[in-house]
């Protein structure tokens, strides 16, 4: 008796340290994949960096790993990474006040009203197609060299995908919900805020995580022209001095922030549709 | 005058333009309903009911004739009403769904508070204030609709076969609580409906409905006593022999119902 559980209670410890009686080691398939999604980007760097040591890649276009990660963190320390980082960052964040926002409440207003979709439908399906890094000269002539065509391209590129997403968000609403509200006598603006936002949110989010994608690349484009600050102009000044490390950082700091933002929109969608079933 | 009816329905009709061709839904409906009274409504798929059901709403217009709903407070909501379906907001909590009417006319948030946490207890809701509905069963979604209509404190209640959905042992579970909760304040509802044993379990009166174009066939008493037992009530005698009259007035409009869906066309 006393030996048997003696041997359960073994079993259980082994079980936790992933050890299973007569295989040996094993891990779920779950931990097993995090475990291959973590090492094989390493194995990547680890041979890059070896090509790169052995001559068999070109350094002057491919450096190794670990110089790139010397210029960072030399561009770090005297404090020229962080200065071009928040000039994006700042860029980017009054672009989606000025672009996104108005497409949220155009979006939602679109979704309920038929008279405006019919207006603005056609105008927004024609513009849509034009490629945003076309209009940048058309940008920089309207509002000159400075901070505000660096805004509104961003700002451009996030309206299109917040509202198209916020009409089909609204269109996607069962009909119910609207009469419900209706027969509860609802205003125009509770109507809203009660029943076209928060139903639309699902879509909106997906529409708010294009439109940082889409403003993300618009501001590294708009910097690489007539701008003194930014990552895109960090990027494009080092072409020009031939400082490939540096251009291999500014790459990696709006890799890193397209993934910290993805990563916040996540987190943000949790938090404010907890009523979406989990996935 | 005022108090011989709560809802005065006078030759109703309703049309609808579908494919260049004219449909009546609704046709010469004259109702009246006294306060404090279960009004059923009970007629074939198709037959328009709810299309009725919509204009006392004020969901749609009629094409012709009036509604009237007495008033007997100011400022108290004229109707709320328990669709089919799922209705109530997903991205509301029980609670919050259930304080829509209220919050949306801005009561006292203790007044709100009372008045839902009484709601929710009839409706044996309290556990699951905070769920969402994603995390409720079907019978449990049809409650939370029914605590919302009742919360508001509506001069009428409609009711748009609001049990169709559930199956069978939920659905006279509901049809207790809903009797029960009703017999509190004894508000006058307008109730739709296809099932004959649910007209009868719940209604004091029940109109009979002809399919293509829905007119009233016939209005019938139902003389049982309240309160109701539903179990009870249809182990009586005199509950058979009424639910078998009424079947009598609708088969030949189920069966007028089908036909014409034949020749056009469309499924039943």
């Amino acid at each position: 008796m006393n030996t048997r559980q003696d041997w359960r209670t073994r079993a259980k410890v082994a079980a936790s340290w992933g050890l299973d009686r007569g295989e040996g080691f094993r891990l779920s398939p779950a931990r097993r994949d995090r475990l291959i999604s973590v090492v094989s980007p390493m194995l990547l760097l680890a041979l890059w960096e070896a090509c790169a040591r052995a001559g068999v890649f070109d350094v002057r276009f491919f450096p190794a790993p670990t110089t790139i990660l010397t210029t960072l963190l030399h561009l770090a320390g005297s404090g020229e990474l962080w200065t071009h980082t928040w000039a994006s960052l700042q860029r980017l964040f009054w672009g989606f006040l000025v672009g996104g926002v108005p497409a949220l409440f155009m979006g939602i207003a679109m979704g309920l009203s038929r008279p405006l979709r019919a207006a603005i439908d056609p105008l927004i399906a024609a513009t849509y197609p034009i490629p945003k890094s076309a209009i940048l000269p058309l940008i920089l002539l309207i509002f000159g060299l400075g901070e505000a065509s660096k805004i509104a391209m961003v700002a451009i590129g996030m309206f299109y995908p917040i509202c198209i997403n916020a009409v089909t968000g609204v269109l996607e609403i069962n009909k119910i919900y609207l009469d419900v509200a209706k027969n509860f006598r609802a205003s125009r603006w509770q109507m809203f805020r009660t029943v076209a936002l928060p139903g639309a949110l699902p879509f909106i989010m997906s529409g708010v995580k294009l439109g940082v994608g889409m403003g993300l690349i618009l501001i590294a484009i708009a910097e690489m022209i007539g701008a003194k600050s930014g990552l895109g102009y960090m990027i494009w000044n080092a072409w020009e001095i031939l400082s490939v490390e540096t251009m291999y950082v500014g790459l990696l700091t709006i890799a890193v922030i397209g993934y910290v933002f993805s990563l916040a929109i996540n987190e943000l969608e949790r938090w404010i549709i907890p009523w979406k079933a989990e996935r | 005058m005022t108090d011989k009816f709560k809802i005065r329905i006078r030759n109703l009709r309703k049309e609808f333009r579908s494919g260049g061709r004219t449909v009546i839904a609704v046709d010469d409906v004259s109702i009246d309903i006294a306060p404090g009274s279960f009004f059923m409504i009970v007629g074939p798929s198709g037959c328009g009911k709810t299309s009725l059901l919509r204009m006392v709403a004020g969901l749609d217009a009629p094409t012709s004739g009036s509604i009237a709903i007495t008033d007997s407070a100011p400022g108290r909501p004229e109707n709320a009403m328990v669709f089919q379906g799922e209705s109530i907001f997903p991205w509301m909590s029980v609670w919050d769904n259930a304080a829509y009417g209220l919050t949306l006319r801005g009561r006292p948030k203790a007044k709100i508070k009372e008045v839902v946490d009484h709601y929710l207890d009839r409706t044996g809701l309290t556990k699951f204030a905070h769920a969402y509905p994603h995390q409720l069963s079907g019978g449990m979604k049809q409650r939370v609709s029914i605590a919302r209509a009742f919360a508001n404190d509506p001069e009428v209640l409609l009711m748009d076969e609001p049990f169709s959905a559930l199956d069978e042992q939920n659905k006279t579970l509901l049809q207790e609580e809903l009797l029960r909760i009703w017999e509190e304040h004894k508000k006058t509802v307008l109730f739709i409906t296809h099932s004959v044993d649910e007209a009868v379990t719940l209604g004091d009166r029940i109109m009979v409905m002809t399919a293509h174009p829905g007119r009233s066939k016939a209005i019938i008493d139902v003389p049982f006593e309240r309160p109701r037992s539903v179990l009870e009530l249809r182990a009586q005698p005199e509950y058979g022999a009424l639910v078998y009259r009424i079947w009598e007035q609708l088969r030949e409009e189920v069966q007028l119902a089908r036909s014409e869906a034949e020749k056009v066309g469309v499924a039943t």
